[in-house]
């Protein structure tokens, strides 16, 4: 116990936890758009963030060449390949979450099937995304090239602001709100609310279900595509089995602020970001994901819906 | 496509009794008989490269075949998604672990503590935990999974990460020896094992419980209106699963001799939750046998070394896009109300 470190820390662990949390809150969205309309929990989509962050690897490496031991560059050519990694990633995984639902759940769910059933080819998928990226990568784990001159922008209250810190912030925020405004805002945003609202009565309204069903997964592929950049840009590494943590974390983010809810994956996101590293702070890391799991309880029990509520009635299945 | 299990029912019910007696016998039987199939011509093709075809047998096959059924009550009969499971066959094992390396108590005198401690930790999950809804009771329980093999990573008394050697077999019963020379012996006690949680589960199938959890699976509030005790029994049906989970863990323990956290990772419950989709939910036998084929195919292509589950992946998917209610699916009627939700 170090309690002591809340106090004199405080400022940078809510800036780290922050960030953290943003990553989480934008894979949660690809649980939580998916479930939204669904009903299921998309198992494949910590492997669509895993083979994101190896799309970022492969656009700075094969297709900008650099390469680990390159210089951090400046300016232009540094806005040009964060922001082709950062949308090389999203396209890849919109791409890919697409496919998965074309492979693993379009068959299933036309004929009606259990969602146990696509639970488990969902999890066929993941394994079998892992594996493969397992066996290309020779189970190493590989190092992204430093592009970014991490150099801190000036203390606030004792916190450093890191530049990739930053970044990773202000441009997660500016994803979601553009993400809500299109959900809330657009015609198609509108024909995804009332798919997760009804799939009968919408397709009786003439939305073309899997249209729109496609959609939402290449949004969730969009957003966890992002995470992926932000997750590499950050940590600099990936594994063939990143996913797998960062998934059930963003998966319990979803949650916690309310599945099916974008705000509250949102919000359940950051909440989770400080938790865990105030958690790991006071109690040391091998306890955060403990501390995650027991307030998740508390606040499910408190409030089964989670802490905004779930975007939809649902009745109890 | 073909309802094996709506043709098996069918032969099987034009039998009389002695016929059935002697089926049954006979299976078990044959069954006792597969860890000389390997050595036997015929059936040599079973054998397994790398592993001994009889360690095999025992685990994984046995030990998913077990803990598959302990599932299958809470998730094929009861309908609550249980993404954890791993949890309470890792219980099951430190008991063994800690109880015979500290107070040097023998397997079978443990067997009974660690069903206990198995029980109590799903009493102390359940309870909170099943007062909530399908989705959030999965993501708990993945939650607890994770929690027992993070306490049992940081915590001494479980030997940390490196886990806790030097468990002692089990000691002979009425001249079976329980060793290393033996995989065998073990064997049979896997298969006695399995045919005491059938007999256990088809008791309860046909009985208050049975009916309370089918009630449940279909619509939880309509149960609770006609006056089922949800709660109550989702519990129930939560701490035998359980049980069934520690039984095998101790057993595990045992004839594993070492133990570590790493034994007891999430992959574990998804690949026992697999089974159980896989092999036809809710129905024992496509259980059985759907553990049976997951547990026994990586082994069995082991040759194809790194690619073995990117194949087992690609097997799922295909296997739930042509049978998504498994390999033996549960009776007709059950189903369809299932589906008319």
């Amino acid at each position: 116990m170090n309690f002591s470190v809340v106090t004199s820390e405080f400022w940078s662990l809510c800036l780290q936890g922050l960030a953290l949390g943003l990553i989480y809150s934008l894979i949660a969205l690809g649980y939580t758009m998916v479930y939204g309309v669904l009903r299921l929990i998309n198992f494949a989509n910590s492997e669509v963030f895993m083979i994101g962050t190896f799309a970022v690897l492969v656009v700075q490496v094969n297709l900008l060449h650099h390469d680990v031991t390159s210089q951090p560059i400046h300016g232009f050519a540094l806005a040009k390949a964060l922001i082709l990694s950062l949308f090389g990633a999203m396209i890849v995984c919109a791409l890919l979450a697409m496919l998965v639902e074309l492979v693993a759940y379009r068959r299933l769910r036309l004929h009606g099937s259990s969602r146990l059933a696509s639970l488990i080819s969902a999890i066929g998928t993941s394994i079998f995304l892992s594996e493969g990226m397992r066996n290309l990568t020779n189970s190493r784990p590989q190092t992204t090239p430093r592009l970014l001159e991490k150099t801190s922008l000036g203390t606030i209250w004792g916190a450093n602001l890191r530049i990739d810190t930053i970044i990773t912030i202000v441009a997660a925020i500016i994803i979601f709100l553009a993400l809500d405004q299109f959900v809330n805002r657009s015609r198609l945003g509108k024909a995804i609310r009332a798919v997760s609202m009804s799939e009968e009565n919408s397709r009786l309204m003439g939305i073309n279900l899997n249209k729109v069903i496609t959609l939402t997964f290449a949004i969730g592929g969009l957003t966890t595509g992002a995470a992926a950049f932000f997750y590499a840009t950050v940590y600099e590494n990936t594994i063939f089995n990143v996913g797998f943590n960062l998934g059930i974390a963003a998966f319990t983010a979803a949650v916690l602020g309310g599945i099916g809810n974008i705000r509250g994956a949102f919000y359940g996101g950051i909440a989770l970001g400080l938790l865990e590293q105030f958690a790991s702070a006071v109690l040391g890391s091998q306890w955060k994901a403990v501390t995650v799991f027991i307030v998740l309880v508390l606040v499910l029990l408190v409030k089964p819906s989670g802490i905004f509520g779930e975007a939809v009635q649902q009745t109890r299945t | 496509m073909i309802n094996l299990r709506d043709k098996g029912a069918e032969i099987w019910e034009g039998w009389n009794r002695p016929k059935r007696t002697i089926f049954v016998f006979a299976m078990i039987f044959l069954a006792g008989l597969l860890p000389f199939s390997a050595s036997w011509g015929p059936t040599s093709f079973l054998n397994t490269p790398i592993t001994s075809f009889q360690n095999v047998l025992v685990y994984p096959v046995g030990m998913f075949i077990l803990m598959a059924l302990g599932l299958n009550i809470v998730v094929g009969k009861s309908g609550l998604l249980d993404l954890g499971y791993v949890a309470f066959f890792a219980i099951g094992a430190y008991t063994q672990a800690i109880m015979s390396t500290m107070l040097d108590w023998k397997t079978w005198e443990i067997l009974p503590f660690g069903i206990m401690f198995a029980m109590i930790s799903g009493v102390m999950l359940g309870l909170p935990a099943l007062r909530l809804r399908g989705d959030y009771l999965a993501i708990i329980t993945l939650g607890f999974g994770e929690i027992v093999r993070i306490i049992a990573i940081n915590s001494t008394s479980t030997g940390g990460p490196n886990g806790i050697s030097g468990i002692p077999n089990p000691p002979s019963v009425l001249g079976i020896q329980f060793d290393l020379m033996h995989p065998e012996h073990y064997f049979w006690l896997v298969i006695a094992m399995i045919l005491l949680v059938v007999w256990m589960v088809r008791r309860f199938t046909v009985r208050r419980p049975g009916r309370a959890w089918e009630a449940i699976r279909q619509d939880e509030d309509v149960a609770a209106l006609m006056g089922v005790n949800t709660l109550v029994y989702k519990l129930w049906a939560f701490v035998i699963g359980a049980a069934v989970g520690g039984a095998a863990g101790v057993l595990y323990a045992s004839k594993v001799m070492v133990i570590s956290p790493d034994m007891f990772k999430f992959d574990v419950s998804v690949m026992i939750l697999a089974c159980v989709v896989f092999g036809g939910i809710g129905n024992i036998w496509g259980v059985m046998l759907g553990a049976g084929i997951l547990a026994y195919l990586p082994d069995r292509f082991r040759f194809l070394t790194d690619y073995r589950q990117l194949v087992f992946g690609l097997v799922l998917i295909i296997m739930m896009n042509l049978r998504p209610d498994g390999l033996l699916p549960r009776k007709k009627r059950e189903k369809i109300s299932e589906k008319s939700k």
